[in-house]
């Protein structure tokens, strides 16, 4: 019985660790280290939670003025606000700080990461974690089941698979938007606030109906950096409206396509990006 | 084992192979219109042969294009033109194959978890190098019984003072066994104590396992205890490139012993093999200057000690700054003076 | 007095300086508050139009003034995370500023006005432009207005820093403060009047609001530039800013005098 329990162990103490094992371990080591001051780690907690109640009061104070906004009732606009922030607050909470890319060049991290053998995104993307960013997600779901109680709403399965398909695919949208802003980064540095205007900028434009925006910013924030698929459009067929001009509500159904031309972007920016740090250097 | 392994260990013992190495920079300066280019040379021609089990010091004054060479031998910058392969790989393009068998330690930046204790940045990095937890294990214990790091390890990072980090960086550097460790500037600021016992392991290490080493430094006491092979750099090609004793016999690394004597006494000039350069006019400090080559330290002291009691003595060593300034005005002025 | 005033004026220009050196970093904030700016632009105008064209007494040209002003001000008066004298403080740096025969509390401060100073233009010009072109904005014409207008800016710029000088001491007693500075932010955020005007707040929520020192920091300066307030109104406006101001310091250096208390008995 001891004898063979010491075999077991001796067995697998020469099985070479998995890629999975490598990811899963840079990963519980930061959930660790962000959990470790538990009395700083709850007031982290609250201040996302104050997060998504005054993201809220934002559309609240709006509704205090107005019936409808962009042709969507309070509880409408309030699932697509619920929406965009499940999706956002998701990806930050994942990947959020890649796009403090310059400041893990400046501190000579990024040169650390070259020199091991795995894969650099790999190890910026799970070099942090933000646990205490669930608050919002969870402040957001509860804006949402609230506000889809408000509504009448006759679930068809094409509904259903719009709805799943916010946490999972909207949530990869912003995930993506994150990447791309670092992959953009190795160029910017200095100027590196101006990916803001499309990861925080998106989240902010997703959480309002999109028939509020003129040419430009619809075009942009639809095909460009398509923050508006994450919340807006997938609201849409849930609803059973149409949507406005140039903007049909099938498109929500198109959320985990833009996703993955999303990533595909993204990933290769980050190549490029990278190619650049190595060829041009810092 | 898999067959890159295998090939690229039987294929030959050269670990570092450089052929006209270059880099060279664009920095953009000013801005609008006045805005042009400045062109830098970091690197020029560098040609640079590195047998396995070597020990090579790499030096030269700051801006020499260390850091540059050192960044396109460990895959983090591409040259501008030239070839370059350690371990028989293409540092960059075959980035993660080669850091599987080099270890790299960054004197002024951390490549552990700072907000981990320091068992926990083992444990990652061996996982990152896919170590079966036996090996980890054997390794560790190897690597903590070498370097002390028994009572360190459940201190976070942040909080060890430089010398027992740097300890921690060496010992997460050598966890894979790589083939060949690259130090930048390894004692940096550290006290002679954490120097010694630095150096110390690095001899053993190198002696167990035939690692080849290569390091850069401005502490002249790292290239003699570590290293038979220095390669001077200066503005980004090699000016010199031999043993110590080779660099001592082209460029003067003459040493000054100053000492305090309890009692006056009268100028000393027949010290064998020393000249006396200074003498106060009480004649209780005098100074001695010799080469190593002719005689040792030892030896001055013996004879200065056979006249007066010697209450103090303090030995100056010229800096690799000094020795790189020597040897590049000489070759200026005397080109012929090296092939 | 003119030794002080020439300390002052060294501070200020080394605040200036300081921030001048990162002129891509303010392109690109400009780049990014215009985007938001546009961003709430359409989400106001859509409120307007969804109201008859008129919320608490704005109108389209106004709605849109307020929303390119207060992007244009949100750099110089800083509603981003800043933790400077928190990182001091932490690391024991701050005992090095408590031993200069200046003021710790007031040395940053002209330091922060000449950050402010630097950040006006190249941040909050790019903004008002675009949004001059593209919504149209109210420009005053009388002279009295654009006067009083910057010394209510000025004064919003006091008042923030004032507040975030505050928040940063909270590092004397707490080992981490991000979280205390998020809820700050996003209070500050809110009640400044940088999302929505305080005017369209409900009236409880209103009350609230002029509870804080925020819309002091915002809010008032938008309003007094942009005309919304005439006559005694304006004393009033000015005359509150400056209450607010002046208590945010009172309580900053009571703060500060404690918090030396603790650095002398845990000795950093």
């Amino acid at each position: 019985m001891g004898e063979s329990l010491a075999r077991e162990v001796t067995d697998r103490a020469d099985v070479r660790p998995s890629a999975f094992t490598m990811w899963r371990v840079l990963l519980a080591s930061r959930l660790r280290a962000q959990t470790s001051y538990r009395a700083s780690f709850a007031l982290d907690l609250f201040g996302n939670l104050g997060i998504a109640l005054l993201e809220f009061t934002e559309l609240w104070v709006i509704f205090a003025n107005v019936k409808a906004l962009g042709g969507l009732s309070f509880a409408q606009t309030a699932v697509v606000f619920a929406f965009a922030n499940i999706a956002f607050s998701l990806a930050d909470l994942i990947v959020g700080h890649v796009d403090e890319l310059p400041r893990y060049i400046r501190a000579g991290t990024l040169d650390a990461f070259l020199v091991r053998p795995a894969s650099v995104l790999g190890q910026l993307i799970t070099s942090d974690i933000s646990p205490k960013r669930i608050t919002r997600t969870l402040g957001a779901v509860a804006v949402f089941i609230i506000a889809i109680a408000h509504l009448d709403i006759a679930w068809t399965p094409l509904r259903i698979w719009a709805l799943i398909s916010v946490p999972i695919f909207g949530t990869a949208i912003f995930a993506a938007l994150f990447v791309t802003a670092a992959g953009l980064q190795f160029w910017l540095i200095d100027g590196a606030e101006v990916t803001n205007a499309f990861t925080y900028g998106g989240s902010y434009v997703a959480s309002y109906p999109a028939s509020l925006y003129q040419n430009v910013l619809r075009t942009f924030f639809t095909f460009v950096m398509p923050a508006i698929f994450t919340a807006y459009l997938p609201a849409l067929v849930i609803f059973g409206e149409s949507g406005p001009a140039g903007l049909p509500a099938w498109l929500g159904l198109l959320t985990p396509l833009m996703a993955g031309i999303s990533w595909g972007v993204a990933l290769g920016l980050w190549r490029l990006g990278l190619r650049h740090y190595t060829g041009a250097g810092s | 084992m898999n067959s890159t392994d295998l090939t690229h260990s039987t294929v030959s013992d050269i670990v570092i192979a450089a052929k006209d190495l270059t880099r060279i920079f664009t920095r953009r300066i000013g801005t609008g219109r006045a805005r042009t280019k400045e062109v830098v040379t970091a690197v020029s021609q560098l040609n640079l042969t590195v047998a396995a089990g070597e020990s090579v010091g790499y030096i030269g004054a700051n801006g020499a294009g260390k850091s540059t060479t050192i960044k396109m031998l460990t895959g983090i910058l591409l040259p501008t033109s030239g070839t370059v392969q350690v371990c028989g790989f293409e540092p960059v393009r075959e980035r993660t194959a080669l850091a599987r068998h080099i270890g790299v330690v960054f004197g002024q930046r951390s490549q552990l978890w700072w907000d981990l204790p320091l068992r926990e940045s083992f444990e990652i990095l061996s996982t990152i190098h896919r170590l079966s937890p036996g090996d980890a294990a054997t390794r560790m214990q190897e690597l903590r019984d070498q370097l002390e790091l028994e009572d360190l390890l459940d201190t976070p990072v942040r909080q060890l003072s430089l010398g027992q980090r740097m300890r921690g960086e060496v010992a997460a550097a050598l966890l894979h066994r790589p083939r060949i460790i690259i130090l930048d500037e390894p004692t940096i600021g550290l006290d002679v104590v954490s120097k010694e016992r630095l150096r110390q392991f690095l001899l053993h290490e190198r002696a167990e396992h035939g690692t080849t080493l290569m390091l850069t430094t401005h502490d002249m006491g790292d290239i003699e205890r570590l290293c038979d092979r220095v390669v001077v750099v200066d503005q980004g090609s090699v000016v010199h490139d031999g043993t110590l004793n080779a660099l001592a016999s082209l460029v003067n690394t003459q040493r000054v012993m100053v000492v305090d004597l309890v009692q006056p006494c009268a100028p000393m000039n027949d010290i064998p093999h020393a000249r006396l350069t200074d003498c106060d006019p009480t004649g209780v400090r005098q100074s001695f200057t010799f080469s190593p080559a002719d005689t040792t330290a030892a030896a001055v002291l013996a004879a200065v000690s056979a006249r007066a009691q010697v209450r103090d003595l303090t030995i100056e060593e010229p800096s690799i700054e000094s020795i790189v300034r020597t040897l590049y005005e000489g070759q200026r002025s005397n080109p012929t003076s090296t092939p | 007095m003119s030794r002080n005033l020439l300390v002052a004026w060294q501070l200020m220009r080394s605040g200036f300086r300081r921030h001048s050196a990162y002129r891509a970093a303010a392109v690109a904030g400009a780049l990014t508050n215009t985007v938001f700016g546009a961003i709430k632009a359409s989400i106001t105008l859509g409120a307007l139009a969804s109201a008859g064209g008129h919320i608490a007494g704005y109108d389209s040209r106004s709605a849109m003034t307020y929303v390119w002003l207060t992007q244009a001000l949100i750099a110089p008066v800083n509603l981003f995370y800043w933790n400077e004298i928190g990182e001091r403080v932490r690391s024991g740096d701050i005992a090095i500023d408590l031993a200069r025969p200046v003021n710790t509390q007031i040395a940053y401060l002209f330091t922060d006005l000449g950050r402010a100073a630097f950040e006006i233009l190249p941040r909050g010009l790019p903004p008002l432009l675009i949004g001059a072109v593209t919504t149209g904005i109210h420009v005053p014409n009388d002279p009295v207005v654009w006067g009083v207008g910057l010394l209510s800016i000025l004064l919003g710029i006091c008042v923030s820093y004032a507040c975030r000088f505050l928040i940063n001491l909270t590092s004397f007693w707490l080992l981490e403060t991000r979280g205390v500075q998020t809820l700050y932010l996003v209070a500050s955020n809110i009640f400044c009047g940088l999302l929505i005007p305080v005017h369209w707040f409900p009236p409880s929520l209103q009350t609230l609001a002029h509870a804080t020192p925020f819309p002091s920091i915002l809010q008032t300066p938008v309003d007094v530039l942009s005309g919304r307030y005439t006559g005694g109104a304006v004393a009033a406006a000015l005359l509150t800013q400056t209450l607010w101001f002046i208590g945010m310091m009172f309580a900053g250096h009571v703060l500060m005098r404690r918090g030396r208390r603790v650095l002398v008995v845990q000795g950093g």
